[in-house]
């Protein structure tokens, strides 16, 4: 262990700390705002703690009255939850298979580099094309419609995840089950992917997290209540009548909530899947 | 086993992606091909086919000249603040102090904020009326006005890279702490012994370790900047007087705003193409740096 | 025998044809609003829910999209089978609307009724080439608001009249200290700009096109961006103008900072609502002024109609919508943040009671109305234009070269 200085310790601490305020004052002031009474929000000099905390907008917005700003805005979360649910599912029911076959077979592995490559590919270059496509089906304005376009997202991402997931299971173990008897797939559910659980777990995550976040797609091709996701309602609200301030904190609080939860909770998870890839090179 | 049937099962194991990325992928990329010969409407005619047409106008027009050098900008400037704070914070939380776990904790955060309601954030802290920060700067003194940082286009573009940097620089920082902690503690303790000062030490015992990650966190980051749409479309929609419009709002407005779907896709394939070449740059590059530093 | 035989199952089948809808009744209709200017929110809402209570088989679901999202959202909802069934429309579009098939043609469903009742300017927004796509619904113009109470401690005694007058009355203010910047308008890049700059062009004279060719670059067009160059450069305008949409003026004017806002008819009772505004009471509304020997007074053509999509699987019950909320008793009844397109309401004293100034200044200001061009490519001039307009308030171009490469980027 090195010797540290005085100053040194004390230099160390500084910068926590304003690390701790870079990080920590913007999400404090969206959270401030929106429990501030319009009046303190529009005070010169600007007021930094409401006189009363006002949680009125929270209940505003997640009041369900037919046809209110509410239901607009909690159709837009079942929308939101609904189109991540369906992606994550099926990215995964991709994943696994072609993320087992890469991590075993090899000779097969440029395959799973020319999807991953697609990556690059701007959302712009597709968008026209998958706008009529989804026209001609009838899946505009549609969950189901979003869900499929979000698989241009999820799937190459979970498939390299889960690839590097298997790749951290020795065969010898398949290999073994195997002599004893057992068929591949019979192997693949008791064995592997029992071992694969927490990988298969963060694949998840991230692919919920990746799909919350999406908002171009969903700007496109979704018109309203019925398929229109949280990300598009927040920015609907943030460029229309914007007179309270606090309403569009409160939205943006509320549509924080599950991924910065989701991203505390599973933090060990989350941080081994982003840097996997990344340390492997 | 024979290994022609592990090949062949492994395909078949494959070939649902497969068959879902040429649907969602491939044949609309195809078709985007296609359309950009085209004078193709967005709804209704087929358009007619125009050769290169689209690709020449959109080329010599100052609109994407313009576009391409703000894009950019906003390209390299937030990437690399994003990879030096990034690196600077992973080697605050690699030294031992109370309160790392909660800071390491804290990270998580900006990441994990939408993107959407990060810009949306940072659009009501710019506000020029009642915004925090033209608030915190004249309470500070540090500035005798409220300012219009998002109608300037000095400060609009810089307000945005800020925007963009304190949400992706945890990023950056949990990927460099993580290859930090790879690096044997006798290495840098045998280093310290050889009277190495610390930028010696970081650069020659630290430095050959985070290369790989931090590449391969350069590359992702670039790519991603150079697509970049949500952030500018919630909180300039490319104004002032277009200095903050990228080339992913352009295509925007001509493939869907104007409608004009054929010579939006030529555009958004020139913008593929400019990535493209960036990525594979940077994969020659990769390959150079995980060369030397093994 | 047989015939007979066949003529019942036809009357079978015609009458089961009438009966299997209306066994089924309940039709729901989507329709797309704004969530900026007139109506509010609150007030669409109210209207929809009186019309589900006279129409109990008819279902409406609302959606409200910002204005700058309103025709992109449009169009690009039209590829989608179950789209929207009644959209608002600004003025501008119904070219492009009719031109890409966007809307229905409706010229046969408006009555003489409608003809003769609703005010004759109101029916441009919803024509094109001689026929009708919709009806119109929120009949507005931009005023000149100002803070009585401020010009009153700087010693002015009347509003500005012209152009002029206004920048001498907000010189006035500014050096008495009152105010550091009097003036909001709402100039961010968007249509909000093009609005204040074709008041300025309708005052000074000047054309959008001449021809189906741009003519803004020449005469009044040049002149009117000269001026707003000059009253940014000086000072009496608030510099975060080029930031602000409509919603952000009225903030900025609700709450003090601003002596003289131009804004559209919603401004007047919501900044005169002492639940928000600071300045309730102290509200004054003015048509906004002209210039000297060229103009009296100066205003745009801001409406919006509403009409039924081409796509809609049930126009006649989305017309019936739109016929109920364009009604005078509706729009009679909602009168605060929109004035009705109907001629004879505005002798109604149900609607002018308590907004005596309002309708007053109405009055004048609504006949004075100068359109903004109607081209289907008015997306991309309009986009020409507010790049041209923005880099001249920057001082990053001349008004005479940025309004010439706007002309050439027009598209037309």
């Amino acid at each position: 262990m090195e010797r540290k200085s005085a100053a040194f310790t004390v230099f160390i601490y500084a910068c926590a700390a304003l690390l701790a305020v870079v990080i920590l004052a913007p999400i404090a002031w969206l959270f401030v705002m929106s429990i501030s009474p319009a009046a303190d929000l529009a005070a010169k000099p600007l007021r930094w703690w409401p006189q009363a905390a006002d949680f009125s907008r929270y209940q505003q917005l997640l009041s369900t009255a037919e046809n209110s700003a509410g239901a607009a805005f909690t159709a837009s979360l079942r929308n939101s939850l609904e189109v991540a649910g369906m992606a994550t599912v099926a990215a995964l029911l991709l994943a696994i298979p072609a993320g087992w076959a890469v991590s075993r077979t090899p000779s097969i592995g440029w395959s799973l580099s020319m999807v991953i490559a697609t990556y690059m590919l701007p959302p712009v270059a597709l968008a026209v094309p998958l706008y009529m496509g989804l026209s001609y089906l009838g899946l505009l304005n549609n969950v189901f419609g979003l869900a499929v376009v979000y698989l241009t997202i999820l799937a190459p991402f979970t498939t390299w995840l889960m690839k590097s997931g298997f790749d951290a299971i020795p065969r010898e173990i398949e290999a073994a089950a195997m002599i004893d008897g057992a068929g591949l797939f019979q192997t693949l559910r008791i064995i592997t992917l029992p071992l694969a659980a927490p990988v298969v777990a963060t694949s998840a995550l991230f692919a919920v997290l990746l799909a919350w976040d999406e908002f171009f797609y969903a700007l496109l091709f979704t018109s309203d209540q019925r398929a229109k996701t949280l990300t598009v309602a927040i920015a609907d609200l943030a460029g229309g009548r914007v007179s309270d301030y606090g309403l569009i904190a409160t939205a943006g609080v509320l549509a924080a909530l599950p991924p910065v939860l989701i991203g505390l909770v599973m933090q060990r998870a989350l941080i081994s899947g982003l840097t996997s890839g990344g340390v492997k090179g | 086993m024979s290994g022609t049937w592990m090949t062949t099962r492994a395909w078949l194991l494959m070939l649902p992606l497969l068959m879902v990325m040429v649907a969602v992928i491939g044949w609309p990329l195809v078709d985007t091909v296609g359309l950009s010969f085209t004078d193709a409407k967005l709804v209704g005619t087929a358009g007619n086919f125009v050769g290169i047409d689209n690709y020449t106008k959109m080329l010599s027009s100052s609109n994407f000249s313009r576009t391409l050098v703000t894009t950019t900008w906003f390209a390299v400037a937030s990437v690399a603040i994003e990879m030096v704070i990034g690196v600077l914070a992973a080697l605050l939380l690699n030294q031992e102090f109370r309160g790392r776990t909660f800071l390491r904790a804290l990270m998580i955060l900006p990441w994990a904020l939408p993107t959407v309601v990060n810009a949306t954030l940072w659009r009501l802290i710019y506000n020029p009326e009642y915004g925090a920060l033209n608030g915190a700067l004249t309470q500070l003194h540090l500035i005798d006005a409220y300012r219009s940082w998002l109608g300037e286009p000095g400060t609009a573009l810089a307000a945005l890279i800020i925007a963009d940097c304190w949400k992706n620089f945890p990023l950056v920082a949990l990927i460099a702490l993580a290859a930090l902690q790879a690096v044997p503690r006798d290495i840098t303790a045998a280093s310290l012994v050889d009277g190495a000062g610390p930028f010696a030490r970081f650069r020659f015992v630290i430095l050959p370790y985070l290369a790989g990650p931090l590449m391969v966190a350069l590359v992702l980051r670039t790519i991603e900047a150079f697509k970049v749409f949500d952030i500018i479309w919630v909180m300039t929609r490319g104004g002032p007087a277009n200095s903050t419009r990228t080339l992913s709002i352009l295509v925007y407005q001509e493939a869907f705003s104007f409608q004009r779907a054929g010579s939006g896709a030529s555009l958004a394939l020139i913008v593929t193409l400019l990535v493209t070449v960036l990525a594979l740059a940077y994969a020659a590059l990769v390959k150079k740096t995980a060369g030397s530093a093994t | 025998m047989l015939k007979s035989i066949g003529k019942t199952l036809l009357g079978a089948v015609f009458v089961g044809g009438l009966l299997v809808p209306h066994a089924f009744a309940e039709t729901t209709l989507n329709a797309l609003f704004m969530a900026q200017a007139a109506y509010s929110e609150a007030d669409v809402r109210a209207m929809t829910d009186a019309f589900a209570k006279a129409n109990p088989d008819i279902k409406v679901n609302l959606e409200f999209v910002p204005y700058e999202g309103l025709h992109d959202k449009t169009v690009l909802a039209q590829g989608s089978g179950g789209g929207y069934d009644v959209v608002l429309f600004d003025v501008i579009w119904p070219a492009e609307y009719a031109t890409n098939k966007v809307l229905a043609d409706v010229s046969s469903k408006i009555t003489d009724e409608m003809k003769k009742g609703v005010l004759p300017g109101a029916w441009t927004t919803v024509e094109y080439d001689g026929k009708y796509y919709g009806m119109p619904w929120i009949l507005d113009t931009k005023y000149l608001f100002y803070n009585k109470e401020i010009l009153e401690k700087a010693g002015i005694k009347s509003p500005p009249k012209t152009w002029d007058e206004l920048s001498e009355q907000a010189k006035i203010i500014k050096d008495k200290g009152l105010l550091a910047t009097p003036i909001a308008w709402s100039w961010s890049q968007a249509e909000a700009v093009i609005c204040d700059y074709a008041m300025l062009v309708s005052a000074y004279g000047g054309d959008f096109l001449k021809d189906g060719k741009p003519d803004f670059q020449n005469g009044g067009g040049l002149e009117a961006l000269k001026y707003m160059v000059a009253s940014y450069k000086s000072g009496v305008t608030n510099p975060n103008s080029k930031e602000f949409l409509e919603e952000d003026v009225r903030k900025v004017f609700e709450n003090g900072d601003a002596a003289f806002a131009l804004n559209w008819t919603y401004m007047y009772n919501m900044a005169n609502n002492p639940k928000d505004s600071k300045v309730a009471g102290k509200v004054g509304v003015v048509p906004a002024p002209g210039i000297a020997g060229k103009s009296e007074v100066s205003a745009v053509n801001g409406s919006m109609g509403l009409g039924v999509t081409a796509v809609s699987k049930h126009p006649d019950e989305a017309w019936k919508y739109v016929e109920f909320m364009t009604s005078q008793s509706t729009q009679n009844q909602y009168a605060k943040l929109s004035l009705p397109i109907w001629a004879s309401s505005y002798d109604d004293p149900a609607v002018t009671k308590g907004q005596e100034e309002l309708i007053a200044t109405a009055k004048v200001g609504l006949a004075a109305m100068y359109p903004r061009p109607t081209t289907p490519k008015y997306q991309e001039m309009s986009t020409a234009l507010q790049q041209a307009i923005q880099e001249s308030l920057l001082g990053s171009a001349t008004p005479e070269d940025a309004l010439k490469t706007a002309a050439e980027n027009s598209g037309l």
